[in-house]
């Protein structure tokens, strides 16, 4: 077992950075997240495993610094919340269509705009969609708790390097400020000068020895057949994604009527709802999807084959829902797909949860069957 | 004598500032936040531009000046608001438009803003609060911070190898040939209340008269950040901030002509 | 066993560390804990909370509507937070400041003088150990020795020279913790 401390989400972030061997972490001082680089600071990681830390200018400048140290090969990250992932929104589509490996956190607080500090999940359209400009994709790891704030800075970077792509970990305000049991993993070496060339030096810019022809990053295509080639590479590589990546926790599927859809802290919200609902007689699942792209169309499917409705829970008006909607329509299945959540920076209570279940689903709750069209 | 003999407009000494709003404050004790914004209010009073006036407020702690100040504002997103201030005051030239920022929205994230709208002079006036501090979100760094100043980024003081040196942006700005008026003052004293009151009134003069921009930097306290009480901070800005950030007028001429200093 | 509990009272009395104590000391008896704090400017002199959820098993929820425990320090979380205590749960508070006491009868009030004792300890700083004291008198969740290496988790080493005041300061809440109300 790995040391086992109490931290707050956005601590284990700095920590689990130090310990994976990160290179360099850029950032920007924003609430509630400045304890990323807060802690990185105090920690001083630049003497123990010569992880470079910096604050910078702006969020601006942030991600392109982020871009020309990931452009090298090594491990990079930064970490923001809303505000300011919209101000890096130009420099990650660079970086996707550049295909830079890189680890991005984004503690949502609620917007739009400058919004409130307080937790959200209002930036699920940014993170899956795009955000930037074009046709590109993050993997999106949703923890949903302080544990895989710190398990995802690993594999966000093992996902990033695999698919040379960014990696984004879509946390809220609440994971962010909170504390949990964590367990620690153990050090990881930083990669050594040779292993970053090893591993990727066939494309980073790690500077061109005679023996291999000269690496250029950039996502600058003039002629459209190339731009259209590069176009199909990129949505190769995302459905390879789909294929091999997809991460979800079923809670209590089996035998459920109703399931309920969550990730982050609304997830956690629902673990709560489900029990709440079990006790009440009422048959009740949580599918909770960890990555977010690649999202879990394919259980989905399943579940909506003998699920009689699905109940998007999110901290935000209601963008998940049309993801479980295209998967459902997709199953040829007429479950009916319906959301309930709180906006602003407020997190729904399990009792909500539950009356909006009783609510949206009175009819099929009446009749137990599911209604056809 | 009666109480109501003497509750009479001509036995009047003073009285609450016309413009400031009956909204409580919501800056920590001491902070000079709110002396800045008496000053702002009254001068505006007095040279009777309330109906003239837009303000835009920056993202830092004096995010909520417009819940202070009787006038329409506007909200910037973090560090634009010298191109806010341009939009307001291209397309309505006779408003007397002013930004109030902090130093890590004017100097950090707003550096590229503040000096192309000082450099095309747009006829603004600038209030720009030098605290070395970022207060609103927890006392990290700013670009202003001292050398060795501790900081919830740099817990071990400023290190200009890691950090790079405190930067007087103001007299970068002085060198900008939009600029009229430059200067730097400070409000710990009353005194320096008096001398920053003067510098902000010639500093809206000259907007009104199209001379081009005019920034008045104040050197101020954030004692919550500092973690020193307000007397306390005072003393160690007079001590540390005021020596490196010299208080005193930068530049005073007229757009595109050279000046002096 | 499940604790699910607020904090409440003002920045500055030591809420949230006296949550992080606890939920230090649940780690050293191998619960689950969740550790929640209000944040932001809401803190800037103003009101501090955390809800402080230790377990044994897996923790659902971390933000509750309603508590077994509220330890309520001053009068806008007792406004806020008496009726959040679930019947036959528990509330804890200081009296100091506190001008309009708890009526409900349905749940166990106890009352800690707290804010009069560590000045009488002639340490103001001690005054969240001294509630906690009491709590665990009232609450015995952890055991002692537990909430001893807790407290040493919890504080820099550094301070580690001031373990034994502020096990004295726990001692002492044990002592005047006072029944007000018993279901
Ligand atoms: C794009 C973006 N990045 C970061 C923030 C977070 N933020 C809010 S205020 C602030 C700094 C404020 O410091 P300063 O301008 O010095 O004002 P003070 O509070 O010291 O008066 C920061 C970084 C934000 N709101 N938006
Ligand atoms: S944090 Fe600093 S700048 Fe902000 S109100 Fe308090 S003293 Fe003023
Ligand atoms: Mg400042």
């Amino acid at each position: 077992m790995g040391e086992i401390k109490l931290m707050k989400g956005n601590e284990v972030l700095a920590e689990a950075a130090i310990r994976c061997g990160c290179d360099g972490y850029f950032g920007y001082p924003i609430t509630p997240q400045s304890e990323v680089m807060e802690t990185l600071m105090a920690r001083e990681p630049w003497k123990e495993t010569g992880m470079v830390v910096l604050q910078a200018e702006s969020e601006v400048a942030s991600i392109n610094m982020v871009y020309g140290a990931a452009a090298t090969g090594k491990k990079i990250m930064t970490s923001s919340s809303s505000p300011g992932i919209s101000l890096m929104a130009e420099g990650i589509s660079y970086l996707a269509g550049a295909e830079l490996p890189c680890l991005l956190v984004n503690v949502q607080r609620g917007g739009p705009g400058l919004g409130t500090i307080q937790p959200s999940q209002a930036d699920y359209f940014q993170a899956v969609k795009g955000g930037g400009h074009g046709d590109y994709k993050l993997i999106v790891l949703a923890p949903s708790s302080v544990q895989e704030m710190n398990d995802f800075v690993d594999l966000g970077f093992e996902l990033a390097f695999k698919y040379r792509n960014p990696a984004m970990i879509l946390a809220d305000g609440a994971i962010g400020q909170m504390m949990e049991k964590v367990e620690l993993a153990d050090y990881k070496p930083r990669w050594t000068k040779e292993e970053v060339v090893e591993k990727n030096g066939g494309w980073a810019t790690t500077g061109k020895p005679s023996s291999r022809k000269k690496n250029v990053i950039t996502s600058l295509e003039m002629a459209s057949n190339d731009m259209e080639v590069r176009n199909i590479n990129l949505q190769a590589k995302y459905r390879k994604m789909e294929e091999e990546d997809v991460r979800y926790e079923a809670i209590q599927c089996d035998d459920a009527e109703f399931i309920l859809v969550a990730f982050g802290t609304a997830a956690r919200v629902c673990q709560k709802a489900v029990e709440v609902a079990r006790a009440k007689g009422l048959k009740v699942g949580l599918l909770r999807p960890i990555t977010l792209f690649p999202f879990p169309k394919t259980i989905i499917k399943e579940l909506a084959r003998k699920a009689v409705g699905f109940l998007s829970v999110e901290m935000s008006a209601g963008q998940m829902v049309e993801d479980i909607k295209l998967a459902v329509y997709d199953a040829g299945s007429n479950a009916r797909v319906n959301y309930f959540g709180r906006m602003g920076g407020i997190i729904p209570t399990p009792t909500e949860v539950v009356e909006a279940l009783e609510d949206k689903f009175s009819w099929e709750l009446s009749y137990g069957v599911k209604r056809s069209y | 004598m009666d109480i109501q003999d003497i509750i009479k407009p001509e036995n009047l000494v003073y009285q609450k500032t016309k413009l400031l709003t009956d909204t409580p404050m919501h800056y920590c004790p001491g902070c000079s936040h709110g002396v800045v914004h008496k000053i702002l209010a009254e001068l505006i009073d007095e040279m009777g531009l309330q109906d003239k006036s837009i303000g835009v407020a920056p993202v830092g702690c004096a995010v909520f000046a417009y819940n202070y100040i009787d006038i329409d504002w506007q909200e910037a997103a973090h560090g634009r608001a010298p191109a806010v201030a341009t939009g307001i005051s291209r397309v309505n030239p006779d408003a007397f438009v002013f930004t109030y920022q902090g130093d890590g929205d004017l100097a950090s994230i707003g550096a590229a803003e503040i000096m192309h709208a000082c450099n095309r002079g747009e006829n603004i006036l600038v209030i720009f609060i030098n605290n070395g501090i970022y207060g609103m979100t927890g006392g990290q760094m700013a670009p202003t911070t001292l050398e060795g100043m501790v900081t919830a980024t740099t817990p071990n003081g400023r290190n200009v190898e890691l950090n790079g040196y405190p930067m007087r942006i103001t007299n970068l700005i002085a060198q900008l040939p939009g600029t009229s008026y430059v200067t730097r003052q400070s409000v710990h004293t009353a005194g320096g209340v008096r001398k920053c009151k003067k510098a902000v009134k010639k500093a809206i003069q000259n907007v009104l008269d199209k001379k081009g921009t005019s920034f008045v930097e104040v050197v101020s306290t954030c004692n919550s950040g500092w973690k020193l009480s307000p007397v306390a901070s005072n003393k160690w800005m007079e001590e540390n901030m005021i020596p490196y950030y010299p208080l005193g007028d930068m530049k005073d001429s007229v757009k595109g002509e050279h000046s002096e200093n | 066993m499940t604790e699910e509990m607020i904090i409440a009272g003002f920045g500055g009395q030591g809420v949230l560390s006296m949550g992080k104590i606890l939920a230090y000391s649940g780690i050293m008896e191998d619960k689950e804990v969740t550790w929640f704090p209000s944040y932001g400017p809401e803190m800037r002199g103003g009101t501090a909370n955390v809800t402080v959820i230790v377990s044994d098993t897996r923790i659902s929820s971390p933000v509750l509507q309603e508590y077994d425990t509220a330890i309520i320090l001053n009068q806008q979380s007792m406004d806020k937070f008496e009726k959040a205590v679930k019947p036959g749960g528990v509330l804890l508070y200081d009296p100091n400041g506190i001008v309009n006491p708890p009526t409900r009868t349905d749940i166990n009030i106890f009352k800690v003088e707290a804010t009069k004792a560590s000045v009488e300890m002639g340490n103001p700083k001690v005054f969240n150990m001294i509630v906690f004291g009491s709590y665990l008198k009232v609450r015995p969740i952890l055991s002692l020795d537990n909430v001893e290496k807790g407290l040493a988790k919890s504080l820099p080493e550094r301070y580690h020279k001031l373990i034994p005041l502020n096990l004295d300061a726990m001692q002492k809440g044990r002592e005047i913790v006072e029944e007000v109300n018993v279901v």
